[in-house]
């Protein structure tokens, strides 16, 4: 239905271009038709993706979307035994892929695979006029990381996804000149909710295939690049390349909007004067909730970076309030509903909330409320500050730690790079706090002076009992750093 | 008259136009389109039905259409001649709301 509006009512305009290559809104529903009736046909349960950003990956999700098939991106950087174990979870799936992709797996039973070069060719017979209207259907499976267990399907229906995309964008409210630069890679939610917005939008998107500053960069100045969404690590990326090397202005970018992990308040307030004219919007969201439930507009950026409130300034580092279509509460362990200031855990409500995953079901509460296992609280106007995972909380002897706290701490010492800080068992106290640390280039000190560092800033439970030097710290492909490897590389150091 | 839940999608019995529910208090409703009743996505539209000319204002691709409390609101996916109402009243454009984009 997108699509189809998107066609109708803009079908000449540019929808998504690629190194080079392009489609209009009328092209790319063209191919996604054509490749429809093969996918409906052919008695598949899942139309699996498996391939870069590129303009195949929206033919094959608006495709999936005309055969009414579940739609499931995959992780190309994933090593062939555990694609090959999720394909055999989706089986008997179509498969859309590259040949290099495809030589260095063994295809389970009930995989047909499709070169994406296939779904670019023009239409060999016309497909379905019409989107079946399925509202209660599975519109997309994600698989989550899965770093501690088997992978698990998120599920997200067509009226959660249509309720995220209707109550947050405006049909066609993008102007001509304005263009979309996607980075994030098509398995990600952030990945496919920009290729749906900037459908419904009538914002042409530009594909980067695999994200590097220096190139994202260049796109921006050579497509024009009005809007783009960046993970924060990408945006210390880009913002480390321009202090190496300079470049811009760039008139046409208008609007960053970035998300998906902890900005450092550093990098933020960095590129608020790097791109003085960007509006930047800063997006929480989750893959159970369809994308974005909250935002920090341009505006509070601005109101927050300009005020001599601290109570309003540190709402840089707020993720914002909630969409019109969310409702947001903070709840304590025992789930009574907490007040302003009080930490406690996010649960979040409303349509485009799914809570769902494959063979556990919903795990909504009876009142439709979804624990996001995400910590924080919410100021007095309802900004809400997300204080790390449930899971990641450091239990020593019975109190409650942060690891953001301690790591903003150490974040703040002049010769730390970067700091994570994890839990390590302990015999005293259960739990007791360690950090792994990158010192700055050329910098030195030592366990103790950190230590002290820490003790003049926050309570003495805070202070790190062990601290490790470390060359780099283990992140995923989207900038999340790995506790569980930084865990138990610490812990290993007991034995 | 039918009960307009969140996702009922109609269709203009005398021009291109097509709906989506958004929005609804869950009520039942005679949702017109040109004059006539709009029909199930389905549904063959009667034999020689024509647009009154006096809700000839058209519909707009895109536009949200809201009833006079803004408890009832429907989503325009295909644009056409006839103008909608809903019980006799005429709905009018909802103003867009302006949500910086977040993907």
């Amino acid at each position: 239905m997108l699509l189809d509006m998107a066609a109708d009512a803009c079908g000449e305009r540019i929808a998504v271009s690629c190194a080079g290559q392009q489609l209009t809104y009328a092209e790319l529903r063209r191919a996604a038709r054509a490749a429809a009736p093969a996918l409906a046909g052919g008695g598949f349960a899942h139309a699996a993706f498996l391939d870069t950003n590129g303009l195949a990956a929206p033919v094959a999700l608006f495709a999936a979307a005309y055969a009414g098939v579940p739609y499931v991106p995959l992780n190309y950087r994933l090593t062939a035994p555990e694609l090959e174990e999720l394909l055999a979870r989706v089986a008997p799936a179509w498969l859309v892929s590259q040949p290099q992709q495809l030589s260095r797996l063994k295809l389970p039973a009930g995989i047909v695979s499709i070169e994406a070069a296939a779904l670019l060719a023009p239409a060999r017979e016309p497909g379905p006029a019409e989107a079946p209207d399925l509202p209660g259907a599975v519109a997309i499976l994600l698989f989550t990381s899965g770093t501690t267990a088997k992978p698990k399907a998120a599920v997200l229906r067509h009226d959660n996804v249509m309720s995220y995309i209707l109550g947050s964008v405006e049909f066609g409210a993008a102007g001509e000149e304005e263009a979309a630069l996607v980075s994030v890679p098509p398995y990600h939610i952030a990945g496919i909710s920009a290729v749906l917005s900037s459908t419904y939008a009538t914002r042409r998107i530009v594909m980067l295939p695999s994200f590097e500053p220096g190139e994202w960069l260049r796109l921006v100045a050579q497509e024009r690049i009005t809007h783009a969404f960046l993970v924060p690590t990408m945006l210390v990326r880009v913002m480390e390349h321009l202090a190496l090397h300079p470049a811009g202005p760039f008139p046409a970018l208008r609007a960053i909007a970035y998300g998906g992990g902890k900005m450092p308040l550093a990098v933020i307030g960095r590129a608020l004067e790097a791109f003085p004219n960007v509006d930047f919007t800063n997006a929480y969201g989750l893959t159970e909730t369809s994308a974005t439930v909250c935002l920090l507009t341009p505006e509070d950026h601005r109101t927050a970076a300009a005020s001599p409130d601290a109570a309003i300034r540190r709402r840089l580092g707020s993720v914002g309030r909630p969409l019109p279509t969310v409702e947001l509460q903070i709840r304590d362990a025992a789930g009574a509903v907490l007040g302003a200031q009080e930490p406690g855990f996010v649960y979040v409500r409303g349509p485009q909330v799914s809570g769902e995953y494959r063979g556990l079901g919903s795990l909504l509460d009876a009142q439709g409320w979804f624990a996001t296992q995400d910590r924080g609280w919410v100021d007095a106007e309802g900004y809400l500050f997300l204080d790390g995972r449930a899971d990641d909380v450091i239990v020593r002897g019975g109190e409650n730690i942060s690891p953001g706290e301690v790591e903003e701490a150490l974040l703040g010492h002049a010769a730390v790079a970067d700091a994570v800080v994890v839990a390590i068992p302990s015999e005293q106290w259960g739990e007791a706090v360690a950090a792994a640390v990158v010192l700055k280039a050329g910098m030195r000190t030592d366990a103790q002076a950190l230590q002290q560092w820490v003790r003049e800033r926050l309570r003495s439970s805070r202070v790190p009992e062990r601290v490790r030097f470390v060359s780099e710290l283990p992140y995923n492909e989207m900038g999340k750093v790995l506790r569980r490897v930084v865990r138990s590389e610490m812990a290993d150091e007991d034995a | 008259m039918r009960v307009l839940k969140p996702g009922l999608r109609l269709k203009s019995a005398v021009c291109a136009t097509e709906v989506m529910v958004i929005r609804s208090p869950g009520t039942e409703g005679l949702v017109t389109c040109g004059g006539l009743e709009m029909l199930g996505m389905g549904d063959a539209a009667p034999a020689g039905a024509t647009l009154d000319p006096a809700h000839a204002q058209g519909s707009l691709i895109g536009k949200r259409y809201v009833d006079a409390t803004e408890a009832l609101e429907l989503l325009c996916t295909k644009g056409g001649a006839g103008s909608i109402s809903v019980d006799g009243a005429p709905l009018s454009i909802k103003q867009a709301k302006a949500l910086p984009s977040s993907d």
